[in-house]
């Protein structure tokens, strides 16, 4: 769209010698059309969730599905609140402990085993490592019935810990951590660290993990996500609704829609209270996790 | 932050002399942790499991106390008996084989958008398209039920004529429902694996007069097919576990089954309860994912060699 067109034609040329052939109008219209189309798609089911749940049970059946009518999204999260104690505030709560916190730690472990394969030569490495990858094919899915039998056996389902403590496991996250280890962290700086008396655990905690952060980061933003979005294993292992994650009660109150109509509000106004955490926190990690994802694609 | 396109720099030789023996215990202090909890969450499990579908209950007339007895094959025998089951696994694979190149394609030429220099306002579209993720798969079941439920829906025009929810339908109106939210996913994915290619690579075909579309089938494509076998292993792993979306579109209509999908087939069968044979479904499903996987990950990166 710069490109002087009456005055200097000299300059026009030049620039399209480095550019190349200038992109016709019609190419970045229909660019263009394409990405309004997928705006439109992308968006639109999020923007009526944000309308439905700003509404009261009258309007949301007789007002424009995709405008405001009285606006009672305070109202609305007001009866959600009081709704069986705020149950579903409760459910919140659970869920941010099980993804922050579990994320958090799976993190840590998976940083340090990934670092320790990307940094050290040992017997067995390639052995553990190939195992680990063998773990990122097999789905968390698939190992929610085998966990609910192992908790059985110790007597543990039903508990925080039988959610908890198998989130704690990223294998994806090792091999991301290891691709970026040894890509981002030099050899040489580690040896520096060594030639001044640093320990191996200093210079991991100290150096070594202030270069992995953008791995870090997505490792963490993966798990969190994962483990948020999880359902098969909360499912299959509880029976307390006082344990249940967020996904979990809102599914069980769907499923409830048709003995107890007015439920249904609250499932609006959960459903949307319910992605804002996740929203936020891609918002607010976005510039490192960019940077990260790449990695596991490239190699 | 594109450290990773640096050169990897190989091992020096003095840390893998140290590495060997000096650093033992910090390698076990770096493992141990994710080594323990690997172990028994993955590994164990599946042991457990195996064992689980090797047994068989077995009562002494009709009202006995159950007692469990090895039974060898007998519960596999079942599964492959079991019409309910591989009529989950072939659903499945349809919904796969039209549902994952669609979705991919569809990222793929997201990603290529976003990185061309066709398009304006690229923050606010890789946000946009990003936006669905962030929807727990639950989350989205219960909203697209609302969407195509005729009478709740803002496109009633459309839902009162076409039956999004009816049996013909609904396997790819939950197709739909996963497209949406993974498109996002995958398109960043690409879509990061293409600002990492140095932009050297494209002056060259530029200056041969090369187009834009040129330029991304024969440069940007060939060189962002890791980024592709990734998010198709993935999307093939994602398919062949669906749960969540399905669970929930079945109190919306009685189209779906309680066998509808694998695992629901698994849920259910240990609800029941047959542990056993719930065990033996789940050992089966989880070699046909790992085989698949293994699979396209084995072709591909033959081919991209």
């Amino acid at each position: 769209m710069s490109a002087p067109t009456t005055s200097a034609a000299k300059s026009t040329s030049v620039a399209k010698r480095l550019r190349g052939p200038r992109e016709s109008l019609f190419s970045r219209a229909g660019a263009m059309l394409v990405m309004a189309i997928c705006t439109f798609y992308f968006l639109v089911p999020i923007w009526w969730l944000f309308v439905a749940a700003t509404k009261d049970r009258s309007d949301f059946i007789s007002s424009a599905p995709l405008w405001f009518a009285d606006f009672n999204l305070f109202q609305n999260i007001a009866d959600l609140a009081s709704y069986r104690d705020g149950l579903f505030f409760q459910w919140m709560l659970n869920s941010v402990l099980y993804a922050g916190a579990g994320a958090a730690i799976a993190t840590l472990f998976a940083t340090m085993t990934g670092y320790a394969l990307a940094k050290y030569a040992f017997r067995g490495r390639e052995t553990i490592f190939n195992i680990i990858l063998g773990g990122v094919l097999v789905p968390a899915t698939a190992l929610a019935l085998p966990l609910f039998l192992v908790f059985s056996q110790v007597g543990a389902t039903n508990t925080f810990w039988s959610v908890f403590l198998p989130s704690l496991v990223s294998p994806f996250g090792v091999y991301l951590a290891r691709i970026y280890a040894s890509s981002s962290v030099p050899d040489e700086l580690v040896e520096a660290a060594r030639i001044d008396g640093s320990g191996e655990v200093r210079t991991f905690f100290t150096v070594s993990t202030r270069l992995m952060m953008p791995a870090m980061v997505t490792i963490f933003l993966f798990q969190f996500v994962t483990i948020w979005n999880n359902f098969f294993l909360p499912l299959i292992m509880l029976r307390d609704e006082e344990l249940f994650p967020v996904t979990l009660g809102l599914y069980i109150w769907n499923s409830q829609v048709s003995q107890i109509p007015e439920i249904r509000a609250l499932v609006i106004i959960g459903a949307l209270l319910s992605i804002i955490p996740l929203i936020i926190a891609f918002l607010g990690l976005q510039r490192f996790w960019r940077s990260g994802l790449g990695t596991g694609a490239l190699k | 932050m594109n450290t990773s396109i640096a050169q990897p720099t190989t091992a020096p030789q003095q840390v893998k002399r140290r590495g060997v023996s000096k650093n033992r215990g910090a390698v076990i202090f770096f493992i141990t942790p994710f080594a323990v909890l690997f172990s028994l969450f993955y590994i164990i499990p599946i042991f457990v499991a195996i064992y689980q579908s090797l047994l068989t209950v077995e009562r002494e007339g009709t009202f006995g106390k159950p007692t469990e007895v090895f039974g060898g094959f007998v519960q596999y025998a079942r599964v492959f008996q079991d019409d309910a089951f591989w009529a989950s696994i072939l659903r499945v694979a349809g919904f796969g084989v039209v549902q994952v190149p669609i979705m991919l394609g569809v990222a793929l030429l997201l990603a290529l958008l976003l990185d061309s220099p066709l398009v304006k306002g690229k923050r606010f579209f890789r946000l946009a398209f990003f936006a669905p993720y962030a929807v727990p798969g639950v989350i989205a079941a219960v909203m697209w039920g609302f969407l195509y439920s005729p009478n709740l829906s803002p496109f009633t025009a459309v839902t009162s004529e076409i039956n999004f929810l009816g049996a013909d339908l609904v396997l790819w109106s939950i197709a739909n429902v996963v497209t949406w939210v993974f498109i996002g996913y995958n398109m960043i994915i690409i879509y990061s694996a293409l600002l990492a290619i140095p932009s050297e690579l494209y002056e060259a075909a530029r200056l041969d007069g090369a187009s834009q579309a040129r330029i991304a089938w024969s440069i940007k494509i060939p060189l962002v097919t890791p980024a592709i076998i990734l998010t198709s292993i993935f999307s093939i792993i994602g398919t062949l576990q669906l749960l969540a979306e399905p669970q929930v579109f079945k109190s919306f209509t009685s189209a779906v089954t309680s066998t509808y999908t694998p695992n629901l087939l698994i849920y259910s069968t240990a609800s029941v309860p047959n542990v056993n044979l719930a065990a033996a479904f789940s050992v089966v499903l989880a070699l046909l994912t790992f085989a698949l996987s293994f699979t396209v990950l084995k072709l591909t990166q033959r081919k991209a060699d």
